[in-house]
């Protein structure tokens, strides 16, 4: 990893509210143009830090850099000025909007022409082009993932955060998904993600954070982290 | 010849009224329905804001009646009802500033913002009564019909007549207009469809950086729009009461959950859903049936389902039904 990362979420901690700390000390970065990955079992606060990264959580140590400058004190709104754009787990998109409609919304900050984003996010998502006029909530799981993913690129973004992209959703259209997050990645987009399924998102990942409880447990990259056989034997199911 | 002359008198007295008094009804649970999309509570001042528009519509209308302006055949209100407009857009904007703001903020359950919209009712009914009075206030002028019972009857030749007021054809256009106008904006246009992804997913809308204050700020005057809109042309079809209009309170929230909270369409079809309830279960029909049936079945009673005096237990039966079968409404709106 080099000196600077793009975007560094740097030895986070707090929680919710008056609640108790669900992070500690907790270091989460990625690089430009790579994907990283966060992974560990339930209630390791994985979610919490990609939200403490995006402002939605009181933190009382720690900071949040985006292209060196500190962005700690931010709400979430004007984050997503800052070129963050963030793809929450559930109720990611506007069900009753149309695609097109969910787009424009994703790009509502912006004031110069759309059209072209919109044509690269239906490049990405050719299924999205089809269904453009139908609400968004008619769409079945994978597809609305699409939508959830393709508002989010809409503000043309520098980091994409995306909370768990692939739960509930079956095998086949998760690989399909990974491989849509690639393609996003090679056009310069940093990506950070929460995943659940946790082999194959080290596996297209440069970067990987195991928490548990809170904490780093273990950092490498993803490709390493496959190959440690104390993480495959308690994180990866041997 | 019989069946058409029953057909005459039910357009008369039935489908003619009920189309203008639904008309009125879906404008004003337009407004409430808007509310509770986007505001996420339900405006128990929604009269008590139309019947503010619409005492400053009156008052302009009699300034313009005295300085002798006039734009005869039509009432003198059309326009007056910019400034209604107007009026109404500034207090409810203020309202919201100086009530709703702060619990929005506090992020307050729902139940706490009816609470202070039944606050605020009281006010502005206080309000209302002390400018203007309790009582009854006519300010329709121009013509009164399009077209007279007895042209009717001349022009056809048959025995019963159909009248059209002037309200009523105004009525109807006004609320086309409107209507049209609130769904392109809604479909349409940048800001509209913001509202409605607002009103969609609160959350992701901030995330997508929508301005919540200024959704609200918009959807309160829209609101304005409508109420004044509904009020003025209710009080032109029939007369001004400040009373009256706390009491349509519970024809257009039932419209409104008729159709399904949150939902424009559904309180369109809910307005006129309840205004033919209401005007079909409370119509005398005798003489209908009288036309309908050999003269010796001709019936010797009014044939009245319900007296006109319980006409809002209609409303109040069809919102129990409503919540006790389907909660979301005609249209799928929110529960709560």
């Amino acid at each position: 990893m080099n000196e600077n990362p793009f975007l560094i979420g740097d030895s986070m901690t707090g929680g919710y509210g008056k609640g108790a700390d669900i992070l500690h000390n907790c270091t989460v970065a990625v690089n430009k143009g790579e994907i990283a990955v966060i992974v560990g079992p339930n209630g390791a606060g994985k979610s919490t830090a990609m939200k403490a990264i995006f402002g939605m959580l009181d933190m009382h140590t720690g900071s949040v850099q985006i292209d060196g400058e500190d962005i700690t004190n931010l709400s979430p709104q004007d984050r997503v000025a800052k070129g963050m754009a963030f793809v929450p787990q559930n109720q990611n998109i506007f069900t009753s909007l149309s695609v097109e409609e969910n787009l424009e919304m994703g790009a509502f900050l912006r004031n110069d022409d759309i059209s072209q984003t919109m044509a690269q996010v239906f490049d990405l998502f050719p299924i999205l082009k089809e269904k453009r006029k139908q609400a968004a909530g008619e769409l079945s799981g994978g597809q609305r993932q699409q939508v959830a993913v393709g508002r989010a690129l809409m503000t043309e973004p520098k980091v994409l955060m995306l909370d768990e992209p692939t739960a509930g959703v079956s095998p086949i259209v998760m690989d399909e998904l990974f491989d849509r997050i690639i393609e996003v990645a090679r056009t310069g987009i940093s990506i950070l993600m929460v995943e659940q399924n946790a082999r194959q998102a080290l596996s297209i990942a440069d970067k990987g954070y195991v928490l548990v409880q809170g904490e780093n447990r273990f950092t490498d990259t993803g490709t390493n982290l496959l190959a440690d056989p104390e993480v495959r034997k308690s994180f990866l199911g041997g | 010849m019989d069946a058409l002359h029953a057909l005459i008198v039910l357009a008369n007295f039935v489908i003619v009224p009920a189309i203008a008094y639904g008309s009125q009804l879906a404008l004003g649970a337009l407004g409430i329905t808007l509310i509770v999309g986007v505001l996420r509570f339900s405006n128990f001042a929604h009269g008590e804001t139309m019947a503010f528009g619409t005492m400053v519509v009156i008052l302009v209308t009699w300034w313009f009646q005295s300085i002798g302006l006039s734009i005869h055949p039509l009432p003198t209100a059309l326009i007056a009802l910019p400034f209604g407009i107007l009026g109404c857009i500034a207090i409810v904007l203020l309202t919201d500033k100086f009530v709703y703001k702060f619990y929005r903020k506090t992020k307050s359950s729902p139940v706490v913002l009816v609470m202070a919209s039944l606050g605020v009712t009281f006010i502005m009914n206080g309000v209302i009564r002390f400018v203007i009075g309790p009582g009854d206030q006519r300010f329709a002028d121009g013509q009164r019909f399009i077209m007279k019972a007895r042209e009717f009857k001349e022009m056809t030749g048959l025995k019963e007549g159909l009248a059209i007021k002037v309200t009523q054809s105004i009525t109807l256009v006004t609320a086309i207009i409107i209507v049209a106008a609130l769904f392109w904006f809604l479909n349409r246009t940048r800001t509209g469809k913001s509202m409605r992804a607002f009103s969609d997913n609160e959350d992701l809308a901030l995330l997508s950086g929508i301005n919540p204050e200024r959704v609200v700020t918009i959807t309160w005057i829209i609101v304005a729009i409508l109420a004044t809109v509904a009020g003025t042309l209710y009080g032109l079809d029939k007369t001004f009461k400040p009373f009256t209009y706390f009491q349509l309170l519970l024809p257009m929230f039932a419209a409104a959950v008729v159709g399904g909270l949150g939902n424009p369409v559904g309180a369109i079809v809910g307005g006129f859903v309840i205004a033919f309830s209401e005007i079909l279960i409370t119509y005398a029909y005798k003489k209908v049936f009288t036309y309908l049936l050999p003269s010796d079945f001709a019936p010797n009673t009014l044939i009245q389902l319900l007296s006109t005096d319980y006409k809002f237990a209609v409303s109040f039966a069809i919102l129990v039904l409503v919540l006790l079968f389907r909660p979301t409404g005609l249209f799928k709106g929110q529960s709560t």
